[in-house]
């Protein structure tokens, strides 16, 4: 009867336990319950094998289906995985990050051996806010929770620790969703778990989500997206993870560059150090959306005449 | 970090108490203000690496011995001896850590040239192990690569052929063990101590012993006075076992012991067993949903269907020491370990001990809990599960909550049936069953014959279990079972009650009114420390 509201409970007779919750001795202890929501939330469950299944037919039934409708991804560049493959070892995923059709779209672009293997780096205090969208967020995209306002060991230990179990990783650098279509700089969380864990890092860069459904919006709108994936990258030895870690944000922004031009010019401009940055132009806020150059036609159409008062 | 065990006063808002009741379950409410409960500590973190602590202790023995690699050599007799079926309770999941110390001791044999080893079961006058058995205690790997060449068995304490005279104690006790052990050159003996009476000189002094050298520690009188047989130093069993231990030592057999210790960790911290170790105010719905599913279940299956799912219940213990070396060194260390996990202060005793019987003991393992076995497990067990003085007062009741089915094993127990229809008919006072009896059946060729060749426990085993419970049956004012069958609680000499208000009703005639009750929640494994 927990969950009757005690208006409706107070009348109804009391079930004897073990039908009911126990009541608890005085002078007893009790012991804190596991957290239900936010960073500390036990993610566990949701690697377990029926999760895992659960989690695999949602993501070809549902996400797929949904991906293909929205987004209708073309993925380049998973040739470049290929030396990977065979020994299916953990890699982490970095990708820049526009909108929440990012994650959908990896979850359905990630090849095997992967795919079903893979977890993702979430934001505590958005994802695993409450009960529920922390049982949801784990169950349909294996999310774990990821404390983006402060550097947290427990956070990383708990990626590490499942990277180390053989699990991938997809993380989003960036920390969050652009918020006004340019990337953000990338902080040094997957560079930090590539050195501590040795596995590579494979850069991914995703265009056109931000289209879709970009931060701020509501409904999604479809349209295309595009998955570049990049060569996998290996700590040098004796790097630390700050220049690694502006080592993947290159490799990203020459994906950029290559998704916009073509191999050959991003290649070209990647070794000369001159891609384009994630970040864009420092500059105004008007000049950096007008540096974009692909105004959303739907929002214009949309936009109200008056203010709503 | 685990939390210990303690001692909890029932008060009005105390939920119903967990009672085992044989291959059932029951929820029983205690009444408030003068009873108390005593909880098993939780699971004591496993060591992380198994094998890596084994090796150290083969390495860095205690006590006045050299590392095993040192005491091996070629063209030694070696014999690796290790406890039976009888340990641990439940069955430990694969792999066995009596498997994990064997194949370290092989590993350090096979690098030493050893070639002549043989690998014993040492199971004194209990069932022979079935081929499944001892793969599951040994593993695959070394049963394969022994038992096919008969260089693994089990140890036949009715083989004259294969049983050395070794001489006796000065208080006249003779110790004859297996002779292959007596003959070589070193004994490795391969321990689990799920509680702290195994172990020690025990381990080989009655494990690979015979009848003739059993009957000096197995007996009335001995069981009385050992107070309890917890405790090494009150228990004149131990004492017994000690003395043929230094009569063995002074005959030359050389034992290397390995004690290993388990946690607590009996019914797992997940999955459908993992509500009965846990305190019942902490159940969560899932819980309560796990018990009444499992007890719903369980109330309409047959009874050999139940039995089916217990038995087939196999124990995650994680090992928390492991020792090795000189025997009574090791065995200091090892007791400290089951105690840092087992034993709970408790101030004073109680007129009225309450425990709820699981369905198994060290003799039923995929077998029957026949009533002498219930018998032996409350009073000779649980009873005894105490350090100083009993939980319970003397003249004092111990309430028993069993099913206690007149129902016997056919193959594994065929003298329990004569002892039960034939002795127990006849007197319950263990002295005078020891008198007239003891002998006829120990002696039975029948008995020794199947003992032998089939599955069945010596002849002289319902006697001795018997003796088990004597020092409880003498101590206790009455024993009432709850919930046992009545023809055949009162072949056992004890009252049948129908539930535990009506036991406590009956108990009152006995401790009179607002008696002091004590409930043993047993197990996982707890031990009282009386003060």
């Amino acid at each position: 009867m927990a969950g009757l509201p005690s208006a409706v409970s107070r009348y109804l007779p009391r079930l004897p336990f073990p039908f009911s919750a126990p009541t608890v001795p005085r002078g007893v202890e009790l012991p804190p319950r596991k957290p239900r929501s936010g960073a500390d939330y036990d993610t566990a469950w949701a690697r377990r094998y029926p999760a895992r299944l659960a989690r695999a037919a949602l993501v070809e039934t549902v996400g797929r289906p949904a991906v293909a409708a929205l987004a209708r991804p073309e993925v380049h560049g998973l040739d470049r995985l290929d030396p990977l493959v065979e020994a299916g070892d953990p890699v982490i995923f970095a990708a820049n990050h526009h909108s929440h059709v990012d994650t959908p779209v990896m979850l359905t672009a990630v090849p095997e051996p992967w795919r079903h293997r893979l977890f993702v780096g979430a934001a505590a205090d958005y994802f695993f806010r409450t009960a529920l969208t922390s049982a949801v967020s784990a169950l349909a995209i294996g999310a774990i929770p990821i404390e983006r306002s402060r550097v947290s060991r427990r956070s990383a230990d708990r990626a590490a620790a499942l990277i180390d179990d053989g699990w991938s990783m997809l993380i989003f650098p960036e920390g969050g969703r652009s918020p006004d279509g340019w990337g953000q700089p990338f902080r040094g969380g997957a560079a930090y778990l590539a050195l501590r864990c040795r596995v590579p890092v494979v850069p991914v860069h995703i265009d056109g989500t931000g289209k879709i459904l970009r931060k701020g919006r509501k409904l999604p709108s479809p349209a295309t997206a595009r998955v570049t994936f990049g060569h996998p990258l290996v700590p040098a030895d004796g790097t630390d993870s700050r220049r690694f870690g502006a080592v993947v944000e290159q490799a990203v922004a020459a994906l950029a560059d290559e998704a916009v031009t073509d191999w050959w010019q991003a290649r070209r401009r990647a070794h000369a150090g001159d891609s384009p940055a994630l970040t864009g132009p420092t500059a105004p806020a008007w000049r950096r959306a007008w540096a974009l150059g692909d105004p959303d036609r739907r929002r214009t159409r949309q936009r109200r005449r008056w203010p709503e008062v | 970090m685990p939390r210990p065990g303690f001692v909890l006063e029932v008060d009005r808002s105390t939920p119903p108490i967990l009672f085992h009741h044989g291959e059932s379950l029951r929820l029983e409410k205690l009444p408030a203000g003068r009873t108390r409960v005593l909880y098993p500590g939780e699971p004591l973190e496993a060591l992380d690496d198994p094998e890596g602590a084994i090796r150290h202790a083969l390495d860095h023995p205690l006590g006045d011995s050299e590392p095993l690699h040192a005491l091996l050599q070629p063209g030694m007799k070696l014999t690796i001896c290790f406890d039976d079926i009888s340990l641990p309770l439940p069955p430990m999941r694969r792999p066995d850590i009596r498997q994990r110390v064997i194949e370290a001791v092989l590993d350090q044999a096979a690098a030493a040239g050893v070639d002549d080893v043989h690998i014993v079961a040492a199971l004194a006058l209990h069932r022979r192990m079935t081929e499944a058995e001892l793969r599951h205690a040994v593993g695959d790997r070394v049963y394969d690569a022994f038992a096919p060449h008969g260089l693994l068995y089990n140890h036949d304490a009715e083989d004259p052929d294969n049983l050395a005279f070794l001489g006796t104690t000065p208080h006249g006790e003779e110790v004859e063990i297996n002779k292959r052990a007596a003959e070589s050159d070193l004994v490795v003996y391969v321990n689990i101590n799920l509680v702290s009476m195994d172990g020690g000189h025990k381990s080989t002094a009655t494990g690979l012993a015979s009848y003739r050298s059993l009957r000096h520690h197995h007996n009335v009188s001995t069981m009385r006075r050992s107070t309890s047989f917890m405790d090494r130093h009150s228990s004149e069993l131990h004492s017994s076992n000690w003395r043929m231990g230094k009569v063995l030592r002074d005959a030359g057999v050389k034992i290397f012991q390995i004690e290993t210790t388990l946690n607590n960790d009996t019914f797992g911290t997940s999955g459908p067993m993992a509500v009965l170790q846990k305190r019942e105010w902490e159940w969560s719905a899932r819980d309560r949903a796990s018990f009444i599913a499992m007890k719903g279940g369980l109330d309409r299956l047959p009874a050999r269907a139940r039995r089916k799912i217990f038995h087939a219940w196999q124990a995650p213990y994680g090992l928390t020491s492991v020792q090795a070396g000189e025997v009574e060194a090791v065995h200091e260390a090892t007791t400290a370990n089951v105690f840092r996990q087992q034993l709970v202060e408790v101030e004073g005793q109680t007129d009225i001990l309450t425990m709820g019987l699981p369905y198994i003991c060290p003799y039923n393992v995929n077998s029957v809990m026949n009533p002498i076995l219930v018998m032996c497990l409350g009073l000779g067990y649980f009873f005894n599960m105490y350090r100083r003085r009993p939980l319970v007062r003397e003249g004092g009741v111990v309430i028993m909550s069993h099913p206690t089915p007149w129902e016997f094993h056919p193959v594994h127990h065929p003298s329990y049936i004569d002892f039960f229809e034939q002795a127990l008919a006849d007197t319950t006072a263990p002295p005078e069953i020891e008198a007239r009896y003891e002998k006829q059946f120990a002696e039975d060729e029948w008995y020794r014959h199947l003992y032998r060749t089939s599955y069945a426990y010596h002849g002289v085993h319902p006697f001795y279990m018997w003796y088990w419970g004597c020092h409880g049956l003498a101590h206790a004012g009455k024993v009432i079972v709850v919930g046992g069958e009545p023809r055949s609680v009162r072949r056992l000499g004890f009252t049948a009650a129908s539930t535990l208000q009506d036991a406590l009703a009956m108990a009152e005639d006995v401790v009179g009114r607002h008696a002091t009750i004590t409930h043993l929640h047993n197990p996982p494994l707890v031990m009282a420390d009386v003060t």
